[in-house]
């Protein structure tokens, strides 16, 4: 298997579809000549034209309704937007199109679109720059929402949201764009909607997605080393539908759980989750689900309060720890 | 209507302090309740108008009933306030803390209200407590609060509640205080206030088969005539040297006295608690006060460190405020033996039932000039008698006679109290 970097895998996912099917193209702005802001599309202008790797003003808005007019015409579009923050410009088009259109036609008219881009903080670029928007993504019938963390779910993830025929948000990140892994060639596809545990473990669940992921095996690994404490690190993967049986049964094995996620506490993915889990699981649960989220405030700008504004190892593990009864 | 006792099922408003539209800060009283034990104040719980009072004065409504609606200056109050359902408790201090998330939430920090019969569990502990056939109030909690949680019954389902002593001992018969111990320790110094010594088999057997024989508690009592001279002469010099400063009674003597001798018998100073005895290393003795319609019995804390003096202010400054109903919760719990007197009203003896859950009751009868035998002489001198209640699931006859012999010898000679 070779080892490449997430924006490689993601690059080779749309190669490989776009090779395959005909009727997929990317859209979005500098993913042509520039080859992408993040570099994602690097080689796909050469190899597969301008017709199919296609330039655009900046103008959310309107490559997103073109994309969706593409796919009602019966293309597969992908459109690439700079970051998620850029896409608040756009959710019009997939709020009240995308994920509309199936529904209010009677099922006649499928839209086949992937919307896909970085989401979340990254470092240092302020409270407009630096948002989670998988709450409000996932709040929508009608859409599919992934997160993947890691090069392999990244390509696999990608791979099935051009195939579906729905419309399908693809969550990604700038401090995820250099990481390295293992990514299986070729036919290499993840479902949409299965939870993957990245750590086995007994005593608490650590519920995570995207780049937290990272954050909670960090946390895993103290508990275990400091603690000596088995904790269990549950990536979601797919927001929305969301993998219960899979968070079901981990809670259930360890009676405890933690949820992790980069963005604001109010309404958030880890909120759904406690749902899911008082709901399936309540007399599994030896103690409440706690939450880490980022601060309830816009991003600081500042690096100190910026870093303290977000989920760290630090920080899950003192909540593993009031959970555990450890304190 | 707040539970403003243990105990507490209802509580009659006895009266308003404060008067519709009046202006309410959190700690203010509002009206005074008067409870099955004693008249306490219901004070207000957050800052506001009191907008509307739902219970008359003179009138009884149980716990957990609307009294009073306290709004926000403006704010309008529903016409359904008075037959609304409790009021959620309201926050102590700024009720703001952080959830661990950064999301600032007021609600979190509420104190549940007291319920000292409701058992806490996380949901994961109540369900392996059925499964496994565990009583979950048997069970001692170590979470939060006293919530019983997995760690606390892993094991049951194999075998039996492991029951949850302070101090661990693989022997718990090696730690019963020995009567006989010849050294007078004073264990509270440790600061552990009492140690819990889980029932031994025969220990159970006792338990269960005296509860069989005679009602809930196996009472046998024990009598023992005391001289009282020397402390009468003790009680005279102390008095006349306190002058106007107090007085120092019969019964702060037998006391003071009860109370060293439950240091020497720890064995005695102790509660019977289902699954285990719990030797208190303090000792706090009740003293039964006759109120109007009842008794009580408000507890002199620390007695055995406590002078005479001091006992003797203490006594009398709860006796008038159990007479005024005016006992704190805190002042009539929490005993570890007691004391009762009748010897005011020219008894010569009798028989205290014992106060659940302490183990035993000393019964004080009158103070008697009688004639006695002395160095071969018959002389006259001023008798008292003892009478012991003992629960016999805890004190053995013999542990009650050598508690109660210590106790004479030190009132017959009041000096060997500073021994």
């Amino acid at each position: 298997m070779a080892t490449l970097t997430y924006r490689d895998a993601l690059n080779q996912a749309l190669r490989e579809e776009m090779q395959r099917d005909p009727n997929v193209f990317l859209m979005g702005e500098e993913v042509g000549v520039y080859q992408g802001a993040y570099k994602v599309s690097r080689g796909l202008l050469e190899e597969f034209g301008p017709k199919r790797i296609v330039d655009t003003p900046i103008a959310e808005l309107g490559f997103a309704g073109i994309g969706v007019g593409a796919a009602m015409a019966g293309l597969r579009p992908v459109i690439e937007f700079m970051t998620w923050n850029f896409a608040v410009l756009a959710l019009d088009q997939i709020v009240n199109s995308a994920a509309k259109i199936l529904y209010e036609s009677g099922g006649q008219v499928p839209i086949p679109i992937v919307f896909r881009g970085p989401n979340g903080a990254a470092l240092q670029l302020a409270a407009q720059h630096s948002q989670a928007w998988e709450s409000w993504l996932s709040h929508i019938p009608g859409l599919k929402v992934v997160a993947p963390a890691t090069p392999a779910d990244a390509k696999g993830l990608l791979k099935s949201a051009i195939r579906d025929d729905s419309p399908v948000i693809v969550l990604e990140g700038e401090m995820l764009y250099n990481i390295k892994g293992e990514v299986p060639e070729g036919e290499h596809i993840v479902p949409i909607g299965r939870a993957e545990v990245k750590r086995p473990g007994n005593d608490v669940t650590l519920i995570c997605h995207s780049k937290t992921v990272t954050v909670a095996l960090k946390a895993a690994e103290q508990l275990a080393e400091h603690e000596g404490v088995s904790a269990e690190v549950l990536d979601l993967r797919s927001l929305r539908p969301l993998d219960e049986a899979t968070i079901v049964e981990s809670v259930s094995r360890t009676n405890r759980a933690v949820v992790v996620e980069e963005g604001w506490p109010q309404c958030g993915i880890g909120a759904h989750v406690v749902d899911v889990i008082q709901r399936e699981a309540f007399d599994r649960l030896d103690a409440p689900v706690l939450r880490v989220t980022q601060a309830d405030v816009p991003m600081p700008y500042n690096k100190q309060l910026e870093r303290l504004a977000k989920p760290s190892p630090e920080r899950v593990v003192a909540a593993a720890r009031r959970v555990l009864y450890l304190d | 209507m707040e539970a403003l006792s243990p105990t507490m099922e209802e509580g009659r408003v006895a009266k308003w302090h404060k008067r519709e539209g009046d202006t309410v800060k959190a700690g203010d009283t509002l009206a005074e309740i008067e409870t099955d034990k004693a008249v306490m104040d219901l004070v207000a719980r957050a800052d506001g108008v009191l907008r509307q009072v739902a219970v008359a004065e003179g009138q009884t409504v149980p716990v957990g009933s609307v009294v009073a609606v306290i709004a926000a200056p403006g704010e309008t109050v529903g016409a359904t306030a008075a037959s609304a359902p409790p009021p959620a408790p309201v926050p102590s201090g700024s009720g703001m803390r952080d959830t661990g998330y950064g999301m600032r939430d007021a609600g979190s920090v509420v104190p549940a209200p007291t319920d000292v019969t409701r058992v806490k569990a996380s949901p994961l502990a109540k369900r392996m407590a059925r499964e496994a056939g565990v009583d979950l109030k048997l069970v001692t909690g170590s979470g939060p609060g006293g919530r019983v949680v997995k760690r606390d019954l892993e094991g049951t389902a194999q075998g039996a509640p492991t029951p949850v002593a302070a101090v661990a001992d693989t022997h718990p018969a090696s730690r019963i205080p020995h009567p006989a111990s010849p050294r007078i320790s004073h264990p509270a110094v440790s600061g552990v206030p009492f140690e819990d010594i889980p029932l031994t088999q025969i220990r159970k057997t006792i338990a269960k088969r005296l509860v069989t024989s005679l009602g809930p508690i196996p009472h046998f009592f024990l009598t023992s005539e005391v001289d009282m001279e020397r402390a009468a002469e003790a009680r005279e010099a102390l008095n006349k040297q306190l002058g106007d400063r107090g007085k120092v009674s019969f019964n702060d003597i037998v006391i003071k006295a009860t109370a060293l001798a439950l240091i020497k018998h720890r064995a005695c100073n102790a509660w019977f608690q289902e699954d285990h005895i719990r030797y208190w290393n303090e000792v706090h003795i009740g003293m039964a006060v006759a109120v109007e319609d009842g008794l009580i019995t408000p507890v002199i804390r620390n007695a055995d460190v406590k002078s005479l003096a001091e006992i003797g202010w203490e006594a009398k400054e709860l006796a008038d405020k159990a007479r005024s109903r005016r006992l704190q919760p805190s002042e009539y719990t929490g005993a570890t033996f007691s004391v009762s007197n009748l010897g005011m009203f020219d008894i010569d003896q009798f028989t205290a039932v014992i106060n659940p859950p302490e183990a035993g009751i000393i019964a004080v009868g009158s103070i008697v000039q009688k004639p006695v035998v002395l160095d071969g002489q018959v002389t006259g001198r001023r008798r008292m008698r003892l009478t012991m209640s003992c629960d016999h699931r805890v004190i053995d006859g013999a542990t009650g006679a050598a508690f109660l012999q210590t106790l004479k010898q030190m009132l017959e000679n009041p000096l060997a109290m500073l021994l």
